[in-house]
């Protein structure tokens, strides 16, 4: 029973690459469409061995890292001072409101035209992807720091930047990796959709060159490593949020 | 202070600090802080929509319009197929705890796979077309419904396991009675995050495929330095997003009434 239960996940997969299998080697044997999965892994551990999966990977990963870091450093800056301040909140309201829901892929020829290509449009359409997520969250975890704790501030006479530091962000710690992890997923998508739609680097743009020079097999290893990267990271990123969770003391 | 003033005060505050942005748009523009070639002024950005929604006189007919209507139509089109097939296939899986023990794990590989990673695939299936970027659409689209409709039937409360049981209702009928309006909240909230989706990777298809509509119109107007043109585009966009959020903002309320009564 326990075996059956680890193997249970994969049961599905496996029947679906098989029938994948027999199809590309019978009925669409002379399909430049599709490739039998066993040839997508060799093409896969080829692009493995002369390094262009990695070099590929590193870019895509390293710059939806860089604008994460850009968009939730400002995301938190502004989400603290409009969770402590409902003044703040109630005026910027509007602004945010009008601005939040314009799809950050509008953004692509603005950015390409300002930056040309390479890593600062990524990293700029991955800023503004991720900025208004973690303003949001940030705020409401700003709201709901314990009010009690800025009792004790006020009563230790504490300065506005110590207030800052040593208490609130402390107490929100918890909320914004719950936020961090959802920028985490938010950064990856967008960073392979800027390749894919204008950006000559990384992943996205490795699996559209490997589609325009018609090599399924390279396309469809690109397209699982793209999903495992994804698996991957989201796991580290939940992984992270619940050992921060843990040592802080929360129950999630 | 009684709640309607400060309600009041509040809306012109914000609008203040909305007028503010604008106004420190106009300078930078006018004062040229930045470069005419990336930021239009504001006045140049209206004219462009005015012109291209035919709203202003001019001697070329605007084709704004009709690009926004086949952005949109593109859109609410994948966002409808996407929700039909997430509630469809949803409640198969969801029903049996068999079929989503067996299933499930798959899925949720699949789930933060970009929807644009796809299109490659999609494109050497159905080549370079509407009804691919429609797929793609929808696909992407497809997810959040899904897997918010398996998570819904996943919860539904045993006492009403047990009354389908007792009423020896059909798996038709449980799905249909029971199954569905209790997931109902979690699907609508899935239906809001896949009409973000669907205008992302609409506009991202309309790039890649060059196909009529904003993401093209965008595209095109960066390529040639046309910046007032370009944000024009990315206004309509940001309407698009905005009245589509509120729309269902409004549309979940009114359909979950009968949670809190």
């Amino acid at each position: 029973m326990g075996a059956l239960k680890l193997l249970r996940p994969w049961v599905f997969p496996a029947v679906l690459l098989a029938a994948l299998e027999t199809y590309t080697r019978t009925v669409g044997a002379s399909s430049d469409a599709l490739a039998p999965p066993s040839a997508a892994l060799q093409a896969f551990w080829k692009a493995a061995a002369d390094g262009s999966l990695w070099q590929a990977t590193g870019f895509t990963l390293g710059s939806a890292a860089l604008g994460l870091l850009i968009g939730a450093a400002g995301g938190l800056l502004l989400g603290i001072a409009f969770g402590l301040s409902p003044r703040a909140a109630r005026m910027s309201f509007l602004s945010v409101e009008l601005l939040r829901p314009v799809p950050s892929v509008a953004l692509i020829p603005l950015a390409m035209l300002v930056f040309g290509f390479g890593l600062a449009l990524e990293v700029s359409v991955v800023a503004f992807a991720t900025f208004w997520p973690m303003l949001v969250l940030s705020q409401a975890a700003a709201r709901q720091v314990e009010p009690r704790l800025l009792e004790v501030a006020m009563a230790l006479g504490l300065s506005p930047t110590a207030r800052v530091c040593k208490i609130i962000v402390p107490a929100m710690v918890p909320r914004l990796f719950v936020a961090l992890r959802l920028g985490v997923a938010i950064a990856l998508v967008v960073a392979v959709t800027v390749e894919i739609a204008a950006n000559p680097n990384g992943m996205g743009y490795a699996i559209m060159i490997a589609q325009q020079s018609l090599e399924p097999a390279l396309m469809l290893a690109w397209l699982f490593w793209i999903g495992v990267v994804g698996v991957a990271v989201n796991a580290l990123a939940l992984w992270l949020q619940t050992a921060v969770a843990r040592r802080m003391g929360v129950v999630v | 202070m009684n709640a309607p003033v400060s309600r009041l005060r509040g809306a012109l505050e914000s609008t203040t600090v909305l007028l503010a942005l604008l106004a420190l748009w106009w300078l930078a523009s006018h004062q040229q802080w930045v470069s005419k070639v990336f930021l239009p002024t504001p006045e140049a950005t209206l004219a462009s929509l005015a012109q291209g929604l035919n709203l202003a006189p001019s001697d070329t007919p605007g084709e704004l319009g009709g690009f926004t209507a086949s952005t949109v139509q593109r859109m609410l089109l994948g966002w409808v197929l996407a929700s039909l097939a997430g509630m469809a296939l949803g409640a198969l899986v969801g029903i049996s705890a068999a079929a989503r023990a067996w299933v499930l794990p798959t899925l949720e590989f699949i789930r933060p796979l970009p929807a644009s990673a796809i299109m490659p695939l999609a494109i050497s299936i159905f080549g370079l077309n509407p009804a691919m970027v429609l797929f793609v659409v929808a696909f992407g689209a497809m997810w959040p419904v899904l897997l918010a409709t398996i998570h819904g039937f996943a919860s539904v409360e045993a006492r009403l396991r047990e009354v389908a049981g007792a009423l020896q209702m059909s798996r038709g009928a449980f799905i249909w009675k029971i199954g569905l309006p209790s997931a109902m909240p979690d699907i609508l909230s899935g239906m809001r995050l896949s009409m973000t989706v669907s205008l992302i990777v609409a506009v991202v298809g309309e790039m890649i495929a060059s196909q009529s509509g904003l993401g093209q119109a965008i595209l095109l107007a960066a390529r040639s330095f046309r910046a007032s043109e370009l944000f024009a585009g990315i206004v309509l966009l940001g309407a698009i997003g905005f009245l589509s959020n509120a729309l269902l903002a409004v549309a979940e309320k009114k359909l979950l009434r009968w949670q809190n009564p």
